[in-house]
């Protein structure tokens, strides 16, 4: 399986969508898209990765590149993952302290406007 | 010898062929399925390793995994050919297309333009040798050894094997 990648926008919000491999091939892909989201000034990101089947130390470079992108503009970029094969890897690198983890997009929405 | 060996072109779309060949022959050595999850992101990760460094320093080499079934251990070696520490200071220059050429595939136009590198400025923000750091998380067991012709990962998990060689 590659990597699909779609976004919309709700409640001023931009979410992506990932499903598939995330990976030493495919993260360019996710990258080009954060950087793009925000340089079209969307610096409030959350990033579905409910349908991602598998995640590396490069797709976690990708992520933490668009929290340090987002956070430039006082933004933030979070996560709606609970799949256990996925938040073991956030988990043994320190990064769930980092990203906040939700377990629905709706969840990540109300807790980033509750931040504002 | 190894139960199966693989070697390939140092392109990042063969990582995932070498994840995929990795479990299949972890599952068929008896490695637990909770433990598969394990095996693929750790390979993954030292072959995305070895990629990154084959294409720094020796991009028509290919890079090899030897995946050993002994018995009670599943033991994944994955070498690369890059002459000294992976993680060489910058300044060493990247391949030439031209040397790259004999290792490409007909397709390889259609392959990504680099692999990401720890500290550019395109959002990687991963220092190097992250990689090696999440496979010591994966593996209950890593050595990695630097010789002057590349560098060795090799890893193992327990496997409880049925299939050993006759």
């Amino acid at each position: 399986m590659d990597l699909k990648l779609g976004h919309y926008n709700k409640d001023g919000i931009e979410v992506v969508d990932v499903e598939g491999e995330i990976d030493v091939y495919t993260a360019p892909r996710l990258r080009e898209l954060l950087i793009d989201l925000v340089n079209k000034n969307n610096y409030q990101l959350v990033v579905n990765m409910e349908k991602v089947e598998f995640l590396d130390s490069t797709g976690l470079g990708v992520l933490v590149g668009g929290l340090k992108r987002v956070r430039a503009h006082d933004g933030s970029l979070d996560l709606v993952c609970t799949q256990e094969r996925i938040l073991k890897i956030f988990r043994i690198t320190g990064l769930t302290k980092v990203f906040g983890i939700h377990g629905t997009v709706d969840a990540a929405i109300a807790a980033k406007k509750s931040e504002n | 010898m190894a139960t199966v060996e693989v070697a390939f072109t140092p392109l990042p779309a063969h990582v995932r062929t070498a994840r995929l060949v990795a479990t299949a022959v972890a599952r068929r050595s008896g490695v637990d399925e909770a433990l598969l999850d394990e095996v693929r992101l750790a390979v993954g990760e030292a072959c995305s390793r070895a990629v990154e460094a084959h294409r720094r320093h020796c991009p028509a080499e290919p890079v090899r995994i030897e995946m050993t079934d002994q018995g009670e251990r599943f033991v994944v070696v994955v070498r690369d050919s890059a002459p000294g520490p992976s993680s060489a200071p910058a300044g060493t220059p990247a391949g030439t297309p031209g040397e790259t050429r004999a290792a490409q595939p007909a397709n390889g136009a259609s392959a990504p333009q680099s692999v990401p590198e720890a500290g550019d400025d395109g959002g990687m923000a991963i220092p190097a040798g992250f990689g090696l750091a999440v496979i010591s998380g994966l593996a209950d067991d890593v050595r990695v050894s630097s010789t002057s012709s590349g560098v060795s990962v090799q890893m193992s998990w327990p496997s409880t094997s049925t299939s050993a060689p006759a």
